[in-house]
């Protein structure tokens, strides 16, 4: 805007164009007269706002009243195993409702190996699906796999768990597991009789549920790599691998680690489809065939049938310390993907 | 003086890396793609050659007599949802308002999210416990009610959260025209806030409904199953997923049958449910409105 | 009929910035005011602090005596009968994307509980009229949303929204800095007509359009109000060798 140093001259002059050509003042209606009155005789709607806000806050508060409620009520219920075995209880192999002797140590350790299982197979399969979905794709493909993906998330737990049972179990029995015991029997990890249940058909059907999870918060955190490193990388003549390996993969590991975890806390929780094909039996076996239990299938397996105070009350403590685990577990990677897609930058090496 | 310029070699390693590792990445997508494939064509196969019209009106018969259906399941699993939903989307959505529009940038705000995400990461296997300490001890039976109940508190924290989020993309220029107009906050936060949200809040409202219509785990110890029509809510019913998981398990070809026909419908309803509301709220919207 | 605006020093902060600083002045009723100033300068808060807009930000809060006619705002109502009779029009035009056209110059009175169909159906008529934008919404006023239409159309039909209230009193901040050369000129247009019925006070940063719409032209610099009178003398003759230096374009 330039002006000249007197200004009285063309500024006014200037108005009084703009007067001189401005469009007549529409006629219009005078406002009906019930309007003003209306307004200024209604309430100020302060009685209505604090009750309205009072509402929301107890309905928020709710949900904190809930969580105390639960880690309360499971304390109270787990009393009788907590006072019997202490904290050894999560030591001791033990596991005999007849005479009353209880030890969670076979379900921790089925829970570690199907849920270690399923990462092994998943975490690979899940990366790959999520740079294909986000830098190999062509556009038209992209919607419809990740679409896909994520309808592997709506299928209900006990689906799953009927088709483990009449297709997955079978494959295992005479196809997977036969193999499986020819090539890699040395190991050690494929020994004993193979029923088609057992520890590696549960990690297998979990693998599956976890994978859209890790996938899909995978993405997530790659969408969030500024197309800028991107270009920087393949204005260097990087390929297109050495492009995703240094920009993408680079810029988003913490991220990823954090949907690896959260995709841990889903299979350490994951109730239904593993109860159907895990075998349900309490004992610690290196072989991967062999049946087992995990923390969640034994509760489901054995609650309504638990029978005397003691047997509920080391089955309610079972849950409990699934519920403490993962919080932590879960809190660990809220935090991880969290500082990726919306924090701070993360700190360059 | 060290030669700089890359060989060819190496060249044509790195592209044959870049080509190895674009055909790994397919090849784990179409490996993923298999067994979603698989399920759906078993479900489709096995359940709809199980479908009959018994299956939608009959309860189920006795071991050894065949025919029978599922309605009572059917009709089971309608009423603990329509119990878990009514209980568990006013409340959620009054938390994500909360958290929204009064609490948000306050310490209790913060609680309250960081306690919504710890209850929404909890096993639904220790939700059935939860459940069963909260309201089956008390009431000495297992019931609809308690299932229902167990599954809204499912529910709550997801419909918070998405409520909270999307009440975050209603600009705030919205509010303050109608703070502007002297309309008091509890009137625009519901004609203002809540109606702009609504198809997001409705879609997450879906998403939660959808997740806890197929849960098992949480009604093992609260609805417990039933072989009978329901006469109230206050006695154990049977439900879809329970009912599937009992057949699963069972040693009878004519009990799999049912469980593969159960497992179809209540995908079905799950994929309605979203479907029809994605359908619903896309439509109805004014011209070049949000 | 507008209704005249006494402020009497008003101070305000915003967290632990002191933003407006011993604000005095008389708007006389039935007139457009403008206030003019670099960025920053607390016209902006200013205006918000006429209907207690300010207190819808918690870090923000102000002291003083503001008079709209013969009511004292900050101690004889609250904040939400206060904006019911003080209409505001925003920088950037924000109809409610939710509503159609009729909807939209309805809600200040629809969301205070106003029912009566035959009113607010005149009501809507007379505002559009107002805000010239009547001929080129009639046909769809019910079937377009206020967000299907252009960006000077979206802020006439805000100030549509604003005037069906029948406002004693209608601030303005920055209306037209959003908008093409085109669309800012019906603005001033509108302003021009309307100030005869309310009181307007508009915050511009644009010293032509003070000069042409203004009788009276406020400068702020720094939270201060440093030079307050007749357009004509303050484009003309400024006392202040501050305000001579923004109107000459010196700084700001």
């Amino acid at each position: 805007m330039s002006e000249p140093s007197r200004v009285e001259v063309p500024l006014l002059n200037m108005q009084v164009a703009e007067q001189s050509r401005r469009a007549p003042a529409p006629m219009v209606a005078k406002a009906p007269a019930g309007i003003r009155r209306f307004l200024h005789t209604q309430t100020s709607g302060a009685v209505a706002d604090r009750a309205f806000g009072g509402l929301m806050l107890t309905c928020a508060l709710s949900i904190l009243a809930i969580v105390v409620l639960i880690v309360v009520m499971l304390l109270d219920q787990s009393k009788l195993s907590l006072h019997a075995f202490g904290l050894k209880f999560f030591f001791r192999t033990a596991w005999d409702p007849v005479s009353g002797d209880f030890g969670a140590l076979p379900f921790i350790y089925g829970t570690l190996v199907t849920s270690f299982l399923a990462l092994c197979i998943a975490v690979p399969l899940a990366l790959c699906v999520a740079i294909f979905i986000m830098e190999i794709s062509p556009a038209f493909l992209r919607t419809p796999i990740a679409f896909l993906t994520e309808l592997l998330a709506a299928i209900p737990s006990v689906v799953y768990g009927l088709w483990a049972i009449f297709v997955l179990v079978p494959m295992m029995r005479d196809h997977l597991g036969p193999f499986l015991a020819k090539y890699f029997g040395w190991t050690g990890l494929f020994g004993g009789s193979n029923f088609g249940e057992g520890f590696l058909t549960a990690g297998i059907i979990l693998s599956i549920m976890i994978l859209p999870v890790i996938s899909s918060i995978t993405r997530e955190v790659m969408g969030a790599v500024p197309i800028s490193q991107k270009e920087a990388a393949l204005a260097l003549g990087a390929t297109r691998w050495e492009m995703i390996r240094m920009s993408v993969l680079r810029n988003s590991r913490i991220g990823i680690v954090g949907a690896v975890i959260l995709g841990l806390g889903r299979a350490l929780g994951e109730t239904m489809a593993v109860t159907m094909v895990i075998g349900n039996n309490p004992q610690i076996s290196h072989s991967l065939f062999a049946p087992g239990h995990t923390l969640a299938s034994v509760i489901a397996n054995e609650f309504t049938e638990a029978t005397g105070d003691l047997y509920l009350s080391a089955l309610i403590e079972i849950g409990l310390a699934l519920f403490l685990v993962t919080i932590v577990v879960n809190s660990i990677a809220r935090l991880l993907v969290w500082a990726v897609t919306r924090g701070k930058p993360v700190a360059a090496h | 003086m060290t030669q700089i310029r890359p060989s060819r070699s190496n060249a044509s390693i790195r592209q044959a890396t870049n080509h190895i590792v674009t055909a790994i990445s397919i090849l784990s997508t179409i490996v993923v793609l298999v067994p979603l494939i698989a399920i759906l064509f078993y479900l489709i196969y096995k359940g709809a050659s199980s479908l009959n019209l018994a299956f939608f009106t009959h309860t189920p018969k006795p071991v050894g007599e065949s025919g029978g259906g599922m309605a009572n399941s059917i009709v089971g699993s309608s009423l603990v949802l329509l119990v878990a939903s009514l209980m568990g989307i006013p409340i959620g959505i009054a938390g994500g308002v909360y958290l929204s529009e009064y609490g948000s940038g306050t310490w209790m705000g913060a609680i309250i999210r960081f306690t919504a995400d710890v209850l929404n990461g909890v096993p639904s296997i220790v939700m059935g416990i939860a459940g069963y300490a909260l309201i089956v001890v008390h009431q000495h039976h297992f019931s609809a009610l308690a299932g229902g109940v167990t599954l809204s508190i499912m529910m709550i924290p997801t419909v918070t959260r998405t409520t909270e989020e999307m009440l975050r993309t209603v600009p705030n220029s919205l509010r303050e025209a109608a703070y502007g107009l002297g309309v008091p906050r509890w009137r625009t936060v519901l004609s203002i806030s809540l109606r702009s949200a609504a198809p997001g809040i409705i879609t997450g409202c879906m998403l939660a409904f959808a997740r806890v219509a197929g849960e098992t785990a949480p009604l093992l110890f609260t609805a417990f199953g039933s072989n009978f029509w329901p006469h109230s809510l206050n006695e154990p019913i049977a439900a879809l997923p329970l009912q599937i998981f009992v057949y699963a398990l069972s040693p009878y070809d004519e009990w799999h049958r049912l469980a593969w026909a159960g497992s179809l419908v209540l995908i079905t309803l799950i994929m309605l449910s979203v479907g029809l509301v994605r359908y619903v709220t896309s439509r109805g919207q004014l011209k070049g409105g949000m | 009929m507008g209704v005249g605006i006494e402020v009497v020093d008003l101070n305000a902060w915003y967290g632990v910035t002191h933003t407006l600083k011993d604000i005095t002045l008389n708007i006389p009723p039935n007139s457009a005011t403008a206030l003019i100033g670099p960025s920053g300068c607390g016209k902006s808060t200013f205006v918000r602090c006429l209907n207690r807009m300010h207190e819808t930000n918690p870090a923000a809060r102000a002291t003083g005596t503001v008079k709209v006619g013969d009511r004292d705002i900050y101690r004889d109502a609250s904040p939400v009968e206060i904006r019911r009779r003080i209409g505001m029009v925003f920088q950037r035009p924000n109809p409610f994307p939710t509503m159609s056209i009729y909807d939209n110059v309805a809600s200040g009175l629809k969301l205070n509980g106003f029912r009566n169909r035959k009113v607010l159906d005149e009501v809507v008529e007379r505002s559009l009229k107002q805000s010239a934008l009547w001929e080129e919404v009639k046909d769809d006023l019910k079937k377009k949303s206020g967000a299907s239409l252009s960006g000077g159309q979206q802020q006439r039909l805000c100030i549509a929204r604003a005037l069906a209230v029948d406002p004693e009193v209608l601030l303005m901040d920055e209306p037209a800095s959003a908008l093409d050369p085109v669309s800012t000129s019906k603005i001033e247009d509108l302003i021009f007509n309307l100030k005869n019925e309310y009181t307007i006070v508009i915050v511009t940063h644009n010293m032509q359009q003070a000069a042409r719409v203004a009788e009276n032209t406020g400068f702020f610099l720094m939270g201060q109000l440093v030079e307050f009178t007749s357009t004509n003398v303050i484009f003309t003759k400024p006392k202040d060798k501050r305000t001579e230096d923004y109107i000459t374009g010196r700084f700001g």
